[in-house]
């Protein structure tokens, strides 16, 4: 169905092409650093939050090329000791979890994006979303700095009483950088949450929410309801620390399970914060390129939903084997086996859209089937880590650490790449070399299977995590591991290098150069301030793609054809 | 459906403009745009549900941050009733019910300035706001008090002179409560009271700048009723959370409470 198409051509009075009389777009928009750093439009926050997101990326991605070398001979080499490594992956841990994986997708693609989707000039709160980049950069400074002088050794996961009474490390300090970060992930909660329910232009029902917007509203409702449970476990750690008094330590009266439970249950279900807006992204990709209406929109949009409310009772899977009642253990065992049934269902729903489209196989599409893949052994690998008997053998091994990666990398991350693809014309105006993102969807999927598929077997044949040393019967498997790494990491380097270049050497794109559905594709790319010309009333259903239309015009959206010309293809 | 549908100018005309104009939150005047409602809503109504449901979310938040602690305290007060009876007989219970009025008269009086506020009646907002504003320092001096006293008790454990009294000390000895379990309710008591009572001041200072903006936007004629059904609404959880707090802390029964150590 071609009317968005069509209304592509009308809907922005800009010819791309056109020179200096070109009207403002949100980029040309004011020039000063005053006009970014104090920006209210939700796209310019949004380019804010790329540039911190990416450099936490890079620190943390730092943190584990050290992680590698150190692994790749059984004696400890690298670092001068454990106590080293500890505060290494700590960091780790911390940046990429914290200032990485939570405000990527949502930071930057749900802060541009949820807007133009929904046809709405701006969030419903502009300020409150400024603020929420101020204090995300303030706790990520601060955490850098802890980093600077002298870290902290508690694993991301701060349990009790290690880091209570034990560890000689900057808890304290850690633990109100972390409080403060939480701020941050709330007020963008909330924004998204109100934005989607009272920003939608006329005739965007929810029923016609892309499914994007779905996840990220899902996820928004995970960032209210959870993150001030981990701001309260965290605190409590900082006052019992702080004052020797015993919360959470058993020598002094308190209990260690409880820590474990409290932020477990923020942080199981931040997991789903990281994942979510990946799904969200990926079904609007798939579509897209497959030419076909996504399939079972409604179960797509319930499966979102239903993983954030199940999201919130599986907690205790994580705690199978540190003290929690046998019957919690079964119990939180068969829930998590009922997280299964969304996530099946998204898998399953995905395929089914490609299934006799017409498939183009451009980078977005390349990262998007690379997540399917990734995401189905991680969610698989997790199965077998909530089974209760299975979970005593694997607790607390590399198979941990594989499946936890092959959803947080080969999910998320591979998500948030093609996504970039994908509207990296829409939010720049230029496109992206299409041959280096095919290399770089390649060469990460290569990499980071080679990195994560040896520690599942590390993991099954007893390797710990979070150890320094190991014996030496494991380095053939970690050495592939660390070879896989350096792959990854090139692989990673190479958006940012040729994103980089095509700002100003790649053509200029179209307001709608992959002929997608969808608002954000109705406006001119790059979008202006107030992203429409005026408001836009919907009048279609989402999705709105048929494989024969597509075949019957060129699939061009690189090269030959002008954007104008495409725009009247069909 | 066709595709001058998709561009049709519903409700209000979003004006192209310069790079000034759209760094401010408002519009001028000159756009045609109401100077009540930010640029990006489209109407009053739709401002006015946004900032609602935007507080009710943040109360969401706030209602999971408490509730951890009222996990923790329920956690501890099952597995040892004798040590938070024991504990929770220290605390002053006629102030505490005087606290509990105090905060609950100072809800009628915001609900009265919400009402005055969509009258338009800015004096009488203000008259009803200093009035919440007094009785809110009322509390926080009785919880001053009380707290005081515990100093001098011995009772908070983040002092150094924390002591668990001879007689408690023998009568868990007795039941084989571990006696950790006492000083964790003064924790708990004094983390959930004092984070209440941050809370509290944030309130009395939000109204104080409440009251400034209100009497500004009655001599300008600018609306100010969405700011104080906000606030009125954050200032009606903290009396909520303080519902919860006051029987839970002060009014563990003796029998009820620890009986089934007795």
């Amino acid at each position: 169905m071609s009317t968005h198409v069509h209304s592509s051509s009308t809907a922005h009075s800009v010819a791309p092409n056109s020179s200096s009389d070109e009207p403002l777009n949100y980029l040309t928009n004011g020039h000063t650093v005053k006009s970014w750093l104090l920006t209210l439009d939700h796209k310019r926050i949004a380019l804010l939050y790329l540039a911190g997101v990416v450099f936490f990326f890079l620190v943390g991605g730092v943190m584990a090329s050290v992680i590698r070398m150190e692994l790749m001979t059984p004696g400890g080499d690298v670092l001068y000791s454990p106590d080293a490594y500890n505060r290494v992956f700590t960091v780790h841990g911390v940046v990429m979890i914290f200032f990485f994986l939570v405000p990527s997708v949502p930071g930057v693609l749900g802060n541009f994006l949820l807007p133009l989707m929904i046809g709405a000039r701006d969030l419903a709160f502009p300020k409150l979303n400024l603020l929420s980049w101020y204090i995300y950069i303030f706790g990520g400074v601060s955490a850098l700095l802890i980093v600077l002088l002298g870290g902290i050794d508690t694993g991301w996961t701060f349990y009790a009483p290690f880091s209570t009474t034990f560890s000689n490390s900057l808890v304290v300090p850690a633990a109100i950088a972390v409080f403060i970060t939480g701020f941050s992930s709330i007020l963008t909660g909330l924004n998204f949450v109100v934005t989607t329910h009272t920003m939608r232009a006329p005739g965007m029902t929810w029923g016609r929410l892309p499914l994007f917007v779905w996840a990220i509203y899902a996820t928004s409702l995970i960032m209210v309801l959870g993150t001030p449970v981990l701001a309260v476990a965290i605190a409590l750690i900082g006052v019992e620390r702080a004052f020797g008094v015993g919360i959470f330590d058993p020598a002094l009266g308190g209990d260690p399970i409880l820590f474990q439970h409290l932020f477990w249950f923020y942080s199981h279900p931040a997991v789903y914060i990281m994942l979510l807006p990946g799904m969200g992204v990926i079904n609007e990709i798939i579509p897209c390129f497959a030419r076909r209406p996504i399939f079972g929109y409604k179960a797509m949009a319930g499966a979102m939903l239903g993983i954030a409310v199940l999201g919130f009772v599986v907690w205790g899977h994580h705690m199978f084997v540190s003290g929690q009642s046998m019957y919690a253990g079964l119990v939180f065992s068969f829930l998590t086996f009922f997280v299964a049934v969304p996530s099946g269902i998204k898998v399953f729903n995905w395929t089914s859209t490609m299934y006799k489209g017409s498939v183009n196989f451009d980078t977005p599409m390349l990262y998007a089937i690379a997540f399917i893949g990734l995401f189905t052994i991680g969610g698989v690998t997790g199965l077998m880590l909530a089974s209760l008997g299975v979970d005593v053998h694997l607790h607390d091994t590399y198979f941990v650490v594989a499946h936890f990666h092959y959803v947080m990398v080969g999910g998320t991350v591979t998500a948030f790449l093609g996504g970039m693809h994908f509207w990296w014309p829409k939010m720049t105006g230029r496109m992206y070399p299409e041959i280096w993102g095919k290399l770089s969807a390649i060469v990460v999927f290569i990499g980071f299977n080679l990195t994560f598929f040896p520690q599942f077997l590390l993991g099954y044949l007893g390797m710990p995590r979070r150890y320094y040393e190991y014996p030496g019967e494991f380095q053939v498997l970690n050495v592939l591991s660390s070879a896989g790494a350096s792959i990854l990491a090139f692989g990673f380097l190479m958006p940012i290098v040729y994103f980089a270049l095509s700002l100003k050497f790649s053509p200029k794109a179209g307001p709608n150069p992959w002929r997608a559905t969808g608002l954000e594709w109705e406006t001119s790319s790059p979008p202006p301030t107030e992203n429409f010309a005026s408001t836009p009333v919907i009048t279609t259903e989402p999705y709105n793609y048929s494989p024969e239309d597509s075949e019957r015009a060129p699939w061009d959206p690189f090269g030959s054809t002008t954007p104008e010309e495409v725009a009247h293809v069909g | 459906m066709s595709a001058e549908s998709a561009t049709l100018p519903v409700g209000t005309i979003v004006h192209g403009h310069g790079a000034e104009s759209s760094h401010g939150s408002h519009h001028g005047s000159g756009h045609g745009h109401d100077p009540n409602v930010a640029h990006q809503f489209d109407d009053a109504a739709q401002q006015h549900e946004s900032v609602l449901l935007g507080m009710w979310s943040f109360l969401a938040t706030e209602v999971l941050f408490f509730g951890g602690l009222f996990c923790a305290y329920l956690v501890y007060r099952t597995t040892s009733p004798l040590a938070f009876t024991l504990a929770s007989q220290h605390l002053n219970v006629i102030l505490g019910a005087v606290n509990t009025g105090v905060l609950l008269v100072s809800s009628l009086f915001i609900a009265l300035a919400v009402r005055e506020s969509q009258l338009g009646n800015g004096k009488r907002v203000n008259l009803y706001l200093l009035g919440t504003i007094l009785l809110g320092a009322v509390f926080l001096l009785i919880k001053g008090y009380e707290w005081t006293t515990d100093y001098h008790e011995g009772l908070i454990p983040f002092a150094k002179n924390f002591q668990i009294p001879e007689h408690n000390l023998d009568e868990m000895a007795h039941n084989a409560t571990p006696a950790g379990r006492f000083k964790l309710f003064w924790v708990l008591y004094f983390f959930m009271t004092g984070l209440h009572g941050i809370h509290v001041i944030i309130g009395l200072v939000m109204f104080g700048i409440v009251m400034y903006v209100v009497k500004k936007r009655t001599q300008t004629g600018k609306s100010y009723s969405n700011l104080v059904e906000v606030t009125g609404l954050y200032w009606h959880f903290v009396d909520i959370v303080w519902v919860f707090l006051y029987p839970l802390m002060y009014l563990i029964h003796p029998i009820t409470g620890g009986g089934g150590h007795h």
